[in-house]
């Protein structure tokens, strides 16, 4: 039972990152209609940004130690980071501690203007562009962004803990234990999923998005400037898939290739969960997500081998197989 | 000529004339001379161009005609060269049985996909087939490790029984694929004045192929059926109140490119026995995807070109170094090399995927039609030149349809 | 093949026939050379093959560090590093036999295919007579396979798996690197000791080739000292999140977790583990531990604060004091300002043993290189057994070190290394903790784990 419950925990975990970068995916590709290769890069710059606020706030400058040598026997030089100077060990520390939840405030401008300066210098001209061409322009600046991390941050993973007081694990059940930043991350994905729809259902903004996505050329011919309000739905779903990608470093240690491996499954998500539909991929990625934890565990390996190497594709062709469209598709998205 | 209309046929013609002489056009600088880094003229590139070619001419059959975007291709070449090395293994280092057989599967493997795959359209089909591919990758590179040797990949070894061959060569070394007696890696060089040219048994064999295949899709691409895989991409509503069901052919079209893959894997084996699972990531589907739309979907040079492009890339960019920076600037003081190594250091070697990035960044916004439109555009420039005086040609060649 | 007339060089005659017709014969010419890529003139050219692009790219730039370094050594340039502990002595710094070494690189992207083309290109283009570098054993086996059958030498670089100088040896083939019954052999008495001997362990398996191997490896020696195994689950390479494997550790009754993994996968399942709470946790009585079998300074660097009091095995680490190690630390953390990675020391080694043999042999000649490569028959110290033969060495870091002559596996003392808990530098992450002697580690070369494979013949191209 025990065993059950943390699988479902897992899935809702794993739910949470395929739900957010899906979201995003789905703003873009399912209603702007276009094949967006790079929000994977998305994902992985947000991380960056914490990986980034964390090597700024440990920005040091070295002191001699005589006492001590380093590997070429020279004497050590001790890095001592320009926080501790400034405010004094313990706050310093404390300010290098929360660097992820700090890095949040940095990702959300930052994000917004990626996706502002990626729709308006790039995306913007690709709308009446076949989709081939869109797939081939996205996945060379998916490469382009990639690399550039690659040359400033190495291959390597590069660890951003969660703060101290967020990490360690919390007491679910009696006798059930899961790891509280997992937790965090499920908290924060629901009230990001929550805030979009809330802004897309319940204000006038996102009402004539709503519009604009049925029909683009009507709303355009009363007279309202959809293009302004699909760019900022653009730096939208850039900023959710970068928020995605800060609070994952704490989960797993960032790496300048880890969009690329988030991107397939994203795809596979939105189509899952229907073209068009927001919901749709929001649940698929959930629904994934768990189905993927339960096919990991010993019983399901054991009784069918490979398993949890094949489960979301396989369940990808039973549901597209199944439902046409998706769990929730619109008609007519996406389908020549 | 063969059936073909005057256009076509010189196309093919070119087609054969620039594979016969690659040996030449691809070593365009002296042996020993600080460009002899670009120079990509040896067997195993060219090899890899043709049979990459051969690849993405298959694919375009599907997606250039039908609009089909098929995400999944990488999944036949897998297939055919895990069957062509199975047949060195089994039956002889003969590289027809194997090349036939990789053929079959890789066409009953398509058949099955397509079959089910092809229920759906769009975005619904494209991740379909890469469900398909990224299963086959999965359990080839784990589960089914028996059959693929997964991560390792397959390799033939001292062991394999080889009933209509032998196990071991005299010596002891493995036996090398051959056609009847000719080995796949038979090479000779020819050395004028600075410039060595390698002719090898095994690509002029692939080349071979490469203008049979290419033929064959210009058949295609001109004949009724080429037609109404054209139509289906245009309109499928349409086509079914004219009362044609458009399913059967585009699974015959999926089939064929699924066994133009089979060949290029089937190929890729004989000219190196070896089949890794990754030959089926994604990422290689999405290679062909891109050599696709690089070189012109829908054209019928344009994918091997881009093809090509790519795989030279791939090749000869990793290639270069600090070190051979430091060679070609070394003319410059000392300030100024360092300078310009450092300015140039980022997009080769190590970075060379940088350059790709950008690469397909640029021909996509300046090229809309891939490469091949560069190589109309540039022609046009040309006919206008020559054809001042007489305005009207020069129209008449804007007006071109592009092809 | 056997059933056609048509043989190899009845087809070179036919082409030398027909080119004669064609041209002039002095153009047109078959490669009639006593050994693919002789090199004739004052350059000798050796391919350095390392992930450029992909996860390991780092790990490949250290690769790629100290091959330069060993050139530049091998040339004369430099302070010699290695070169003057070496108990050879047959190199002088005037290249080898004379000839001025070049190099060319390439990138593996960690798949074998493009690891094979990029070793073509070395071979078809550069003319290269040696192939080295990788850090996967997937590369290793096939470019080894590779350079059989193209009559160069492989000298491997990172590659762990029991299968390279196993099932899948190659006459051709040569590695330094240790592998995972090593691994395990020289891990297990120490666990035993930390930990004790009535432990439950938990294998998690990255589900490929060498996941494999070694988790075969680590149980067999772990079980061998009483240790029993509850549960090998395997985990897809693909997989970024541990947590679905991690969860069922924690009510499994198991008190040890050993990670079989390497590189970002590695890095994920450990941070995973330690997220789940398991290194804080008590079962049976006894603390919970983790084991993460394979260590490399890069993955140390990647798992942080996490890889602090955990065990594993080194091929080599820079912090070991003897004068080789510390004559190759010198002259690499002079150059490039921090210390080398055990990628990087096999990587410098092989390079010194390949020239060495060479100068020995006296030709560039595949066979004759192995032959020298496989040694006048010398043996290791405390070892009775017939395959105890081949090349003795010293002064390379490893201590006396055997390149045995039956399978080309280099037999040496193993590192038992733990995550240090109070690092001094950015650099000093792993402590060394127990030096595991040849005798321990030692194996025939028809152990079962290895068994299968044939070494074959040596072939020069030709």
């Amino acid at each position: 039972m025990d065993a059950i419950l943390l699988q479902i925990l897992n899935g809702l975990d794993k739910g949470s990152a395929y739900a957010l970068i899906a979201l995003g995916l789905t703003l873009i590709f399912g209603t702007l209609g276009v094949v967006n290769f790079a929000h994977g890069a998305l994902f992985m710059i947000g991380a960056f940004c914490a990986v980034t606020i964390q090597r700024l706030l440990n920005l040091s400058h070295e002191v001699i130690d005589e006492t001590q040598t380093d590997f070429l026997g020279n004497p050590l030089k001790v890095k001592v980071p320009y926080l501790q100077d400034w405010f004094g060990e313990s706050m310093g520390s404390a300010l290098q501690d929360w660097s992820v939840p700090l890095a949040i405030l940095f990702a959300i401008p930052v994000m917004l203007v990626v996706g502002y300066v990626m729709e308006r210098g790039l995306i913007k001209h690709f709308y009446k562009r076949p989709h081939a061409d869109q797939i081939l322009v996205t996945f060379g600046l998916a490469i382009v962004l990639q690399e550039i991390v690659k040359f400033y941050y190495g291959a390597n993973p590069i660890q951003t803990p969660a703060p101290e007081a967020l990490s360690g694990v919390a007491q679910v059940l009696p006798g059930v234990v899961y790891p509280v930043w997992r937790i965090v991350y499920f908290c924060f994905a629901a009230a990001i999923i929550a805030g979009v729809f809330a802004f897309l259902q319940f204000t006038t903004f996102g009402m004539v998005v709503r519009a604009g996505m049925a029909d683009r050329e009507t709303v355009g011919l009363l007279g309202i400037d959809i293009d302004k309000r699909f760019t900022f739905m653009f730096g939208l779903a850039a900023a959710v898939a970068g928020l995605a990608g800060v609070m994952y470093g704490p989960i797993n240690a960032p790496n300048y290739h880890m969009g690329m491996d988030f991107l397939v499954l994203s795809f596979v998500v939105v189509v899952v969960g229907g073209m068009g539909s927001l919901p749709g991929a929001v649940l698929a990625g959930f629904l994934l997500g768990i189905l993927e934890s339960f096919a990991s565990t010993t019983w399901a390996t054991t009784t069918l081998p490979g398993i949890n190497q094949i489960i979301i594709y396989l369940v990808a062709i039973i549901i597209l197989l199944t439902r046409p469209r998706g769990l929730m598709g619109r008609k007519g998205v996406m389908e020549d | 000529m063969l059936g073909l209309n005057k256009k076509d046929t010189n196309l093919l013609l070119v087609v054969l004339a620039l594979t016969m002489l690659a040996p030449f056009i691809l070593n365009p600088f002296p042996t020993g001379s600080a460009m002899a880094q670009f120079n990509a003229g040896y067997p195993d590139l060219m090899q890899r161009f043709v049979i990459f070619g051969i690849f993405a001419i298959g694919f375009n059959i599907l997606f250039g005609l039908t609009g089909y975007l098929s995400f999944g291709h990488a999944a036949f070449l897998g297939v055919g060269s895990y069957s062509a090395v199975w047949m060195f293994k089994l039956l002889s280092m003969n590289i027809l049985p194997a090349i036939i057989l990789s053929v079959i599967i890789a066409g009953l493997f398509a058949l099955f996909i397509g079959y089910i795959s092809l229920r759906r359209s769009g975005i619904y089909f494209s991740i379909l087939t890469l469900a398909f591919a990224q299963m086959s990758f999965a359990l080839a590179y784990s589960v089914l490790t028996p059959i693929t040797n997964g991560e390792t990949g397959l390799q033939i070894t001292l062991s394999d029984p080889r009933i209509l061959g032998s196990s071991a060569m005299p010596d002891g070394s493995i036996p090398v694929t051959n056609l009847f007696g000719l080995e796949m890696r038979a090479a000779w060089d020819m050395a004028v004045g600075p410039w060595t040219f390698t002719f090898s048994a095994g690509y002029y064999f692939c080349a071979v192929i490469l203008i049979l295949a290419f033929y064959l899709a210009i058949r295609i691409f001109r004949s009724p059926f080429g037609m109404m895989l054209r139509a289906i991409k245009s309109n499928q509503t349409r086509m079914n109140y004219t009362g044609l069901n458009p399913k059967p052919y585009t699974l015959a079209a999926f089939v064929i490119s699924g066994m133009y893959a089979g060949l290029a894997g089937g190929l890729m084996a004989a000219m190196d026995p070896l089949a890794g699972a990754e030959r089926m990531q994604w990422t290689a589907s999405g290679e062909v995807v891109l050599m696709t739309i690089l070189g012109g979907a829908g054209t019928l040079i344009g994918p091997v070109l881009g093809a090509g492009m790519i795989k030279y890339f791939e090749n000869i960019l990793s290639k270069i170094n600090e070190t051979v920076l430091h060679g070609w600037f070394a003319f410059l003081p000392d300030g100024l090399e360092d300078f310009m190594v450092s300015i140039v250091y980022p997009f080769v070697g190590k970075g060379w995927h940088l350059t790709l990035g950008i690469l397909f960044m640029l021909v996509v916004i300046f090229l809309p039609g891939g490469l091949v439109e560069g190589g109309q555009r540039i022609g046009r420039l040309f006919r206008r030149r020559g054809a001042k005086a007489s305005g009207a040609e020069a129209e008449a060649a804007k007006q071109q349809p592009g092809e | 093949m056997s059933t056609s007339k048509f043989t190899r060089r009845g087809v070179l005659k036919t082409g030398a026939v027909a080119g004669a017709g064609l041209a002039l014969p002095t153009i047109f010419t078959s490669r009639a050379n006593a050994y693919v890529n002789e090199p004739t003139g004052d350059t000798v050219t050796l391919g350095f093959n390392v992930p450029q692009s992909g996860p390991y790219a780092d790990e490949g730039a250290d690769e790629l560090r100290a091959f330069e370094l060993a050139v530049e050594h091998l040339n004369g340039e430099g302070d010699g590093g290695m070169m003057n502990t070496f108990s050879m002595k047959n190199l002088k710094g005037n290249g080898i036999l004379g000839k001025k070494v070049a190099f060319v690189t390439g990138d593996t992207q960690t798949k074998s295919d493009a690891a094979r083309a990029s070793a073509k290109s070395m071979i078809e283009k550069d003319g290269a007579v040696m192939i080295s570098g990788g850090s996967s054993s997937g590369v290793a086996v096939a470019v080894q396979g590779l350079c059989q059958e193209a009559g160069v030498i492989f000298m491997a670089g990172l590659t762990h798996s029991n299968d390279t100088t196993g099932k899948d040896k190659k006459a051709n083939g040569f590695r330094h690197f240790f592998d995972a019954y090593m691994s395990g052999a020289a891990l297990a008495p120490v666990l035993a000791n930390e930990y004790g001997k009535e432990r439950r362990a938990y294998h998690l398996t990255a589900d490929y080739t060498w996941g494999w191997t070694q988790q075969e490896s680590i149980q067999a020696s772990t079980e061998a000292l009483g240790w029993e195994t509850v549960e090998n689950v395997l985990t897809p390479l693909a997989a970024t999140d541990f947590s679905s494997y991690i969860a069922p550790v924690l009510n499994s009754g198991a008190d040890v977790l050993v990670l079989n993994h390497y590189g970002g996968n590695m890095v994920n399942s450990l941070t995973n583990a330690v997220q789940f709470g398991l290194r804080d946790k008590q079962v049976n009585g006894k603390n919970f531990e983790i084991v993460v079998p394979l260590y490399s300074e890069l993955m140390a660097k990647g798992a942080g604060e996490n890889i602090k009091g955990i065990l594993g095995s080194c091929n080599w680490q820079w912090s070991l004091q003897d004068e080789g190690t510390k004559a190759f630390v010198k002259s690499f953390g002079t150059k490039y300002g921090f210390p080398p990675s055990q990628a990087a020391h096999t990587c410098y080694v092989q390079t010194l043993l390949y020239a060495d043999a060479v100068e020995r042999a006296g030709t560039f000649e595949p066979c004759a290189v192995v032959a020298a490569l496989e040694g006048d028959g010398s043996s290791l110290d405390g070892i009775d057994s017939a395959s105890n033969s081949g090349l003795v060495f010293d002064g390379l870091g490893n201590g006396k070190t055997l390149y045995r002559a039956a399978d080309h596996q280099c037999f040496k003392d193993v590192l038992v290394t733990k995550g240090k808990e109070n690092p001094t530098s950015e650099f000093d992450l792993l402590e060394v903790v127990e030096v595991t002697p040849v005798d321990q580690v030692w194996y025939e070369p028809d152990h079962p784990m290895f068994a299968g494979g044939d070494l074959g013949t040596c072939n020069n191209g030709v």
